[in-house]
């Protein structure tokens, strides 16, 4: 696949009467992923990108080169819970060198550090929090660049595209700051940090559709082998395919156009009990 | 993994946005119940979603409630209340529309407006049997001021008036009246029940007489956005930088189009350049491009805007932004305490920062009729319109519904957004009045804190003649400056002696001598100095005046030393002299001292004078270390 930035290099001195190309929600969406990315580059410092390897934050990180003419100027991170697929670790090598990434790598906590009252899975994923609050202990993070979108699941659709973390990471969900006309709330004391949701807006047939028109690469877990596929990537040991026939991006977009269930069906901590998703996310989880 | 990577593509059909459409109203008008039911109707639900509402239900040992659908954090439902906006998409035929659900708490305003910025649309939600309540009124003013175009009212819970013709009618002309105030065009008005499905997707059984469109017909009209391609062109730079030895000019085209030898006045100061290329990465090469877009600019020659500037075409004057350094603004103020002629902020407007004051409060909205009045400050959650003063020309372009022009946002030191200021134009210096710009610190409070170690406060010492304020004031100095805390004391005799030798002591005077005290320790407190105010200040009318000058940073302090023990005292001689006449007007004897009711801190006289300058070094202490 071709790589090469599309950048017109001659000095075009006509004043010729193009017309802009009209703008599709996919232009659209790009477009104001692009503005959130640089408002965030440009005020929070320092700013690191957490790349998952999954399909979304793949997508954030095309995004972030689009923002940056090809580049991404500042550090990606991957928080290892060590139970990834092999096929994950694989990628993230290859595309490390092939998109020249800054890769920041941090570890989770093993498990047995974790509060034991939470359901099996939610603890795994507790885990998954303990490890990205060391790196931004670590690297003194001012701003962490996040791929979740809204129609993941209804605690994330009360998110801020800007949202301020205090103390100990903790989301205030009753008290957010408010955010309108693209003013996003910056940080105002020490040891706060902002979580940028530039995908906020995203649903998951945009990313889909979005990877198909960019050409932006995958882990091929997300394409059916044997009738079954990955729609969401988490640990091996928490994720479970679903039945699917689609082994192209095109299959998965045709499949999705129909679809009824929801994307996070296959994770198990979102099944386990009605609060679970919000105490997690008040912690600092994703 | 190649194999599963397409060719990249960009489809040749248009595909449009999905509509963003609010709903707003006053609590339990049945703003949640409207949601479901058309989430119901139009076939919009997913399969997970549904089974989550009939479990939710059933729980709760409850039919299938349609607002369990949005309330779906723990504790909302807990609270049986929405707290924040949720964004919900469906499907209309071919046209994608993206419901933002808007609590109806008075409280919750700020997240209302988060939610509700970016509607293309609005469904005013007003019980058909309450009529239009204040969150109606609020909400719709709103509406107005946040810039949505496209208003459709539902009269939810027509049943309750058995869709009666004449009572709707009533209703009608009512809520039609109240939005005419404020220059809102209804689009509809449509008499509904939410819970029974009533002219939501389908026509009303009950209403027959009724010839306007169903909610759902009414949505669907709702035309796409007004292209802003057209218009003259404005980019705010949102920053520059340089990769690989080529400068890029950054930002989002807010309207109009721009193109390869373009010229372009840069900001204020209007520099020009030509626009040498329009750069993206892995798009379609195009040497144009138009609003909307997020794009970088290459310049020629090779100018450094700053991140702000607006760039606008530099060859046609009437293509011009505004400029002025006094700009009348509307408001909707957010920040818990009231807004007052003369605070400062930042407007912050798309990319650009400037430093305001506001000049006037020039009308305050009558929430009870939506009317004009006079008044001297903004509530929390009030709307107004002011004057805003900067320290330099402003560019900018004035507020219009449904485009990105003149959204002003003002922003507090400490990086809190606490009002909306859609933008009205220029103000006019009226006759008479000075144009006083004041400006102010660009050094934010926790940059203060930074470099001093602490922060600021302003603490006021009230108490009778004699009781001891200038001595504990200055001992708490001493002692604070052992913990590496400096202070400054503002006393009375050492104001009278420079800043105040031209006041006496009558009534008019002693209240100038408070208000100057208040203004220089609020200047003090905010280049984040620790300020003690030893002043007798015996009326709660001029302590009240004081605080409401420093603002949140006013801490009272009490020294209640009685009148016996004072006059005991009595270290100047000036009791006796009042006793005997000598002085009239004498707080304590021949004027009155009114205590403070409930003072942050009482210093009693009954313990040693050493424990209360302890006391009040630890409370300073307490409130300014970080």
């Amino acid at each position: 696949m071709t790589q090469t930035p599309i950048l017109s290099r001659d000095q075009s001195t006509t004043t010729s009467l193009a017309q802009p190309r009209i703008m599709d929600d996919l232009d659209q969406l790009e477009a104001q992923s692009i503005f959130i990315l640089r408002e965030a580059y440009r005020k929070l410092k320092p700013l690191s990108l957490l790349w998952s390897l999954g399909k979304d934050s793949n997508v954030m990180v095309w995004l972030a080169r689009k923002a940056f003419m090809g580049r991404v100027p500042f550090p990606v991170m991957h928080v290892d819970t060590e139970k990834k697929f092999p096929e994950m670790y694989a990628f993230r090598d290859e595309y490390t060198k092939k998109w020249d990434l800054d890769l920041l790598l941090g570890y989770c906590p093993p498990v047995e550090e974790i509060d034991p009252s939470l359901p099996p899975a939610a603890r795994s994923a507790a885990r998954k929090t303990a490890g990205l609050a060391a790196m931004i202990e670590k690297h003194k993070l001012r701003g962490v660049i996040a791929g979740i979108r809204r129609d993941e699941q209804a605690t994330r659709a009360k998110e801020r595209v800007f949202s301020p973390r205090g103390a100990g990471h903790r989301w205030d969900v009753r008290n957010q700051p408010p955010e309108f006309w693209d003013q996003y709330a910056t940080p105002y004391e020490d040891g706060m940090h902002i979580r940028v949701h530039p995908l906020l807006s995203w649903r998951e047939i945009d990313i889909w559709r979005y990877i198909e028109r960019e050409n932006i690469p995958l882990v091929d877990l997300y394409f059916a082998k044997n009738g079954k596929r990955y729609r969401s990537l988490g640990d091996q040991d928490i994720t479970f395919p679903v039945e699917s026939n689609a082994s192209t991006v095109a299959e998965v977009i045709a499949e999705l156009e129909t679809s009824r269930t929801s994307e996070r069906a296959g994770r198990a901590m979102d099944h386990e009990s009605e609060d679970v998703f919000e105490r997690l996310r008040v912690a600092g989880y994703l | 993994m190649g194999d599963n990577i397409v060719t990249g593509q960009y489809s040749e059909t248009h595909r449009a946005a999905a509509t963003p459409i609010v709903i707003v109203g006053h609590v339990d008008h049945g703003k949640s119940s409207l949601i479901g039911r058309l989430l119901y109707d139009t076939d919009s639900l997913q399969d997970g979603k549904l089974a989550q509402i009939v479990e939710s239900s059933r729980k709760r040992g409850l039919a299938v409630e349609w607002s369990f659908l949005l309330d779906s954090l723990q504790i909302e439902r807990d609270q049986g209340v929405t707290v924040d906006s949720t964004r919900i998409p469906f499907r209309l035929g071919s046209r994608e529309f993206v419901i933002v659900d808007a609590p109806g708490h008075r409280q919750f305003l700020r997240n209302m407006i988060t939610g509700a910025a970016d509607a293309e649309a609005a469904v005013l939600v007003v019980d058909a049997k309450e009529g239009a309540q204040e969150q109606t009124r609020r909400h719709a003013m709103l509406l107005r001021l946040i810039g949505i175009r496209h208003v459709i009212v539902l009269l939810n819970k027509s049943d309750l008036l058995d869709f009666d013709e004449a009572k709707i009618v009533k209703v009608e002309s009512d809520v039609r009246q109240l939005l005419g105030r404020l220059e809102i065009e209804v689009e509809a008005v449509v008499p509904a029940s939410a819970r029974d499905g009533d002219n939501i997707a389908s026509r009303s059984e009950r209403a027959l007489w009724y010839k306007g469109p169903t909610l759902v017909e009414a949505l669907a009209n709702v035309p796409p956005p007004a292209s802003r391609a057209a218009l003259p062109f404005r980019m705010p730079v949102q920053d520059v930088y340089r990769f690989d030895g080529v400068r890029y000019v950054a930002g989002r085209i807010e309207r109009g189009t721009v193109r390869a030898g373009d010229r372009l006045a840069i900001g204020a100061q209007g520099q020009v350049a030509t626009v040498a290329e329009v750069c993206r990465w892995h798009a379609p090469e195009l040497p144009v491009a138009g609003a909307g877009e997020s794009i970088a600019l290459r310049l020629e020659p090779d100018l450094v805007p700053d991140r702000g500037d607006l760039l606008f075409p530099a060859d046609d004057k009437a293509a011009a932004p505004e400029r002025s350094a006094r700009i009348r603004t509307r408001l909707f103020w957010l920040r818990g305490e009231p807004l007052r002629v003369g605070e400062s902020f930042t407007l912050r407007l798309a990319t650009a920062e400037h430093d305001v004051t506001v000049a006037s409060i020039d009308a305050v909205v009558d929430l009870e009729d939506l009317t004009l009045r006079e008044g001297d400050s903004v509530p929390p959650d009030g709307f107004a319109e002011i004057t805003l003063a900067a320290s330099h020309a402003v560019l900018f372009d004035p507020f219009a519904p449904g485009f990105g022009d003149g959204r002003g946002v003002l922003v507090d030191r400490y990086q809190r957004i606490v009002g909306g200021a859609p933008l009205i134009g220029p103000a006019e210096l009226a006759d008479g009045a000075h144009a006083i710009h004041p400006t102010a610190s660009r050094v934010s409070a926790a940059r203060q804190v930074q470099t001093r170690g602490h922060k600021s406060g302003v603490f006021w010492l009230t108490g009778l003649p004699g009781s001891g304020k200038s001595t504990v004031a200055r001992a708490a100095e001493l002692a604070l400056s052992e913990q590496a805390i400096n202070a400054t004391v503002l006393d009375g005799d050492t104001l009278r002696a420079g800043l105040c030798s031209d006041l006496g002591f009558s009534l008019e005077d002693r209240r100038e001598n408070i208000r100057r005290a208040a203004h220089v320790a609020k200047i003090l407190a905010e280049s984040g100095q620790v300020v003690i105010v030893a002043l007798v200040s015996p009326l709660e009318a001029d302590r009240a005046q004081a605080r409401q000058i420093v603002g949140e940073n006013f801490h009272e302090v009490f020294v209640d030393t009685p009148l016996e023990t004072c006059e005991k005292r009595d270290p100047k001689g000036l009791y006796a002299a009042a006793r005997s006449g000598k002085i009239p007007e004498f707080t304590g004897v021949s004027a009155p001292y009114e205590a403070p009711v409930s003072p942050e801190l009482r210093l009693p006289a009954d313990r040693p004078e050493q424990e209360a300058i302890n006391t009040l070094t630890a409370f300073i202490l307490r409130i300014v270390q970080p």
